[in-house]
């Protein structure tokens, strides 16, 4: 890993008094998907929002192409080319789709003119939201929601992407467009950091798997070797991951 | 297409309507109209505030009085009125600004209340600092400008100055909320965290809201001084502040044209009622309380779920005749 696009260094944070991150340590290797697994409630939700400047760090330094971010506002992240897709529903949904997917437009720096062109082409891309485009967002499926969230984040053309439980409620088939849609970020050259439930799907697509415990970073390997480690069934996932 | 076309007929017979029907009309109706275009100046910045951005604010009115006094006290001093308007403006915005900064940490109805307290600081300060305002005496004379030359102390003509700088106001707005920024305030309206993820400033945009807001209140009272001629604090109570509340409400907050249909309400249904003397504040309390049971979304509301109803059930005639995927055979 020596192209390394985000550097977390022993960062502590949480909410309140409580300390959630306990000195939290992990790289995202440039063009390449990074997954994070572990049980509910390790923090790794805490984490994505410490990385994104929605929660104060309270120590430990965090660096994105070399350039010191720890606790950037979230604008300046944009800017400086990180989306986040949190976990869970996120659109305004009385907002019509278009309004939606013009959102993400709004931290566009004064560099980037053709915002029209861009929200035209990602419709182009998706033909669900053209058709839907005037309607209101929440008369989209679960699945078609999510899809509306991604196309937003990526349009700003960001070098690092934050997707938080992307599965969650999708169709198996859903499941699989998009992790696609993710891969051909990859093959474009975008950076990936994704935290997913869905494990084992999540880590064949990955090229580095982190395990997240209690706050802290407990293994951090090639996604393949975690998929095939033993220990990692039986700690966390209920067993059977390599069956 | 055609929709949008539509609305561009619309709107040029609405701009030519407010162009001739004056030439028709007498020193009063000029008057009433005048009046119309100046209370919809103040009720667009409202709408932007509370409309767009989601901020109650019970000081508009004040706003209307912060400029109607900026541009009396210059004028009456012998400054040209442009000087006046540009003070109107920026002393309200300033102020406006100011008033945000509770917005940041109070909502809803303990905003109101905030507001409400302004509101009735800035009567006060009208009435009593005599030595700025000349207190319950008022300021006499506010004289109408002369733009390019041209006298504006006839009736039609300081009307026509009223309708053009309605349309500066309408046009410029017209762009905000076209613009990121607009995009941005109504996501801040909608849901201020999920605003902040996508980079939204949650507090500039939420001051922003309150002073672009409050400077429209101060550009309209700008026009009104001169209009009126005369400036003393009675119409800048919390009455003044309500009732342009009413007019975003009625109309329809949020909504473009909402500002221009309740201010045409709020200004013209006295006079239409004038019949019933004093009891038409009733019937516009009734007419009120019956088009918000209706409609909490006020008049342009109705007209929306129109819309969007004649939208869906075109919608789900597509869908029932849709070819499905799999066919029953296969089942
Ligand atoms: N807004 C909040 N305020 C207080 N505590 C919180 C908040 N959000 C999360 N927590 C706590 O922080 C801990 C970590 O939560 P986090 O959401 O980061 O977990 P996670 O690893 O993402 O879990 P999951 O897989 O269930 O999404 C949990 O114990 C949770 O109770
Ligand atoms: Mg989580």
């Amino acid at each position: 890993m020596n192209d390394i696009v985000l550097e977390v260094r022993d960062i502590v944070g949480g909410y309140g008094p409580m300390t959630i991150l306990n000195g939290t340590s992990f790289d995202v290797a440039k063009g390449a998907i990074t997954t994070i697994i572990g049980p509910n409630g390790a923090g790794k939700s805490t984490a994505f929002k410490a990385i994104f400047g929605l929660l104060k760090v309270r120590s430990g330094s965090i660096r994105f192409l070399g350039r010191d971010v720890t606790n950037a506002p979230p604008r300046r992240l944009l800017e400086a080319g990180i989306c986040y897709v949190p976990q869970g529903r996120n659109i305004f949904p009385e907002l019509s789709v278009r309004h939606n997917i013009e959102l993400g437009a709004v931290a566009a720096g004064r560099s980037i003119t053709d915002m029209p062109r861009r929200i035209e082409a990602a419709l182009d891309r998706f033909p669900v939201l053209r058709r839907k485009a005037n309607q209101q967002a929440s008369t989209l499926s679960g699945g078609e929601q999510k899809q509306l969230e991604i196309v937003r984040g990526l349009l700003l053309d960001p070098k690092l992407v934050l997707i938080d439980e992307p599965s969650i409620g999708l169709s198996p088939m859903m499941v699989q467009e998009t992790f696609g849609i993710l891969k051909d970020l990859r093959a474009r050259g975008v950076s990936i950091l994704m935290v997913e439930q869905n494990a084992r799907s999540a880590l064949e697509i990955s090229d580095y798997g982190i395990v997240l415990e209690l706050g802290q970073t407990r293994i951090v390997d090639k996604a393949d070797r975690i998929l095939h480690d033993p220990r990692i069934g039986q700690l966390f996932l209920g067993g059977g991951l390599a069956a | 297409m055609t929709r949008s076309l539509a609305a561009w007929l619309a709107g040029i017979a609405g701009a030519a309507a407010l162009v001739l029907l004056p030439l028709a009309l007498n020193r009063y109706g000029i008057y009433i109209l005048s009046l119309w275009a100046v209370m919809t100046i103040a009720a667009i910045g409202l709408n932007l505030t509370l409309g767009y951005a989601g901020q109650i604010s019970l000081a508009q009115g004040a706003f209307v009085g912060i400029g109607a006094y900026a541009v009396a006290i210059l004028t009456t001093s012998g400054f040209p009125f442009v000087v006046g308007l540009a003070a109107a403006l920026a002393v309200s915005f300033a102020v406006g600004w100011l008033l945000g900064y509770p917005a940041l940490r109070v909502q809803h109805h303990y905003l109101a209340f905030v507001t409400l307290a302004f509101s009735t600081l800035a009567y006060l300060v009208f009435r009593n600092e005599e030595w700025l305002t000349k207190g319950i005496y008022g300021i006499v004379g506010v004289p109408r400008p002369s733009v390019l030359g041209i006298a504006t102390a006839k009736p039609l003509p300081f009307y026509y100055l009223c309708l053009g700088a309605l349309a500066v106001v309408s046009f410029a707005v017209w762009w905000l909320v076209r613009s990121p920024w607009g995009r941005a305030f109504v996501a801040l309206r909608e849901n201020p965290v999920r605003a902040l993820s996508l980079g939204v400033d949650t507090r500039r945009y939420t001051l922003m809201a309150f002073a672009i807001g409050s400077a429209l209140g101060g550009v309209a009272g700008a026009f009104y001084a001169p209009l009126v001629e005369f400036v003393d604090p009675t119409p800048f109570t919390l009455a003044l502040s309500l009732n342009l509340l009413m007019m975003v409400i009625v109309g329809g907050a949020g909504f473009f044209l909402g500002p221009f249909l309740g201010a045409l309400i709020a200004v013209l249904l006295p006079e239409w009622l004038r019949f019933m003397e004093g009891w038409y504040l009733i019937a516009y309390a009734v007419f009120v309380m019956v088009l918000l049971v209706i409609s909490p979304t006020g008049i342009l509301g109705i007209l929306d779920r129109h819309l969007t109803a004649r939208r869906t059930r075109a919608a789900s005639q597509a869908r029932a005749a849709a070819k499905p995927v799999l066919n029953s055979e296969a089942a």
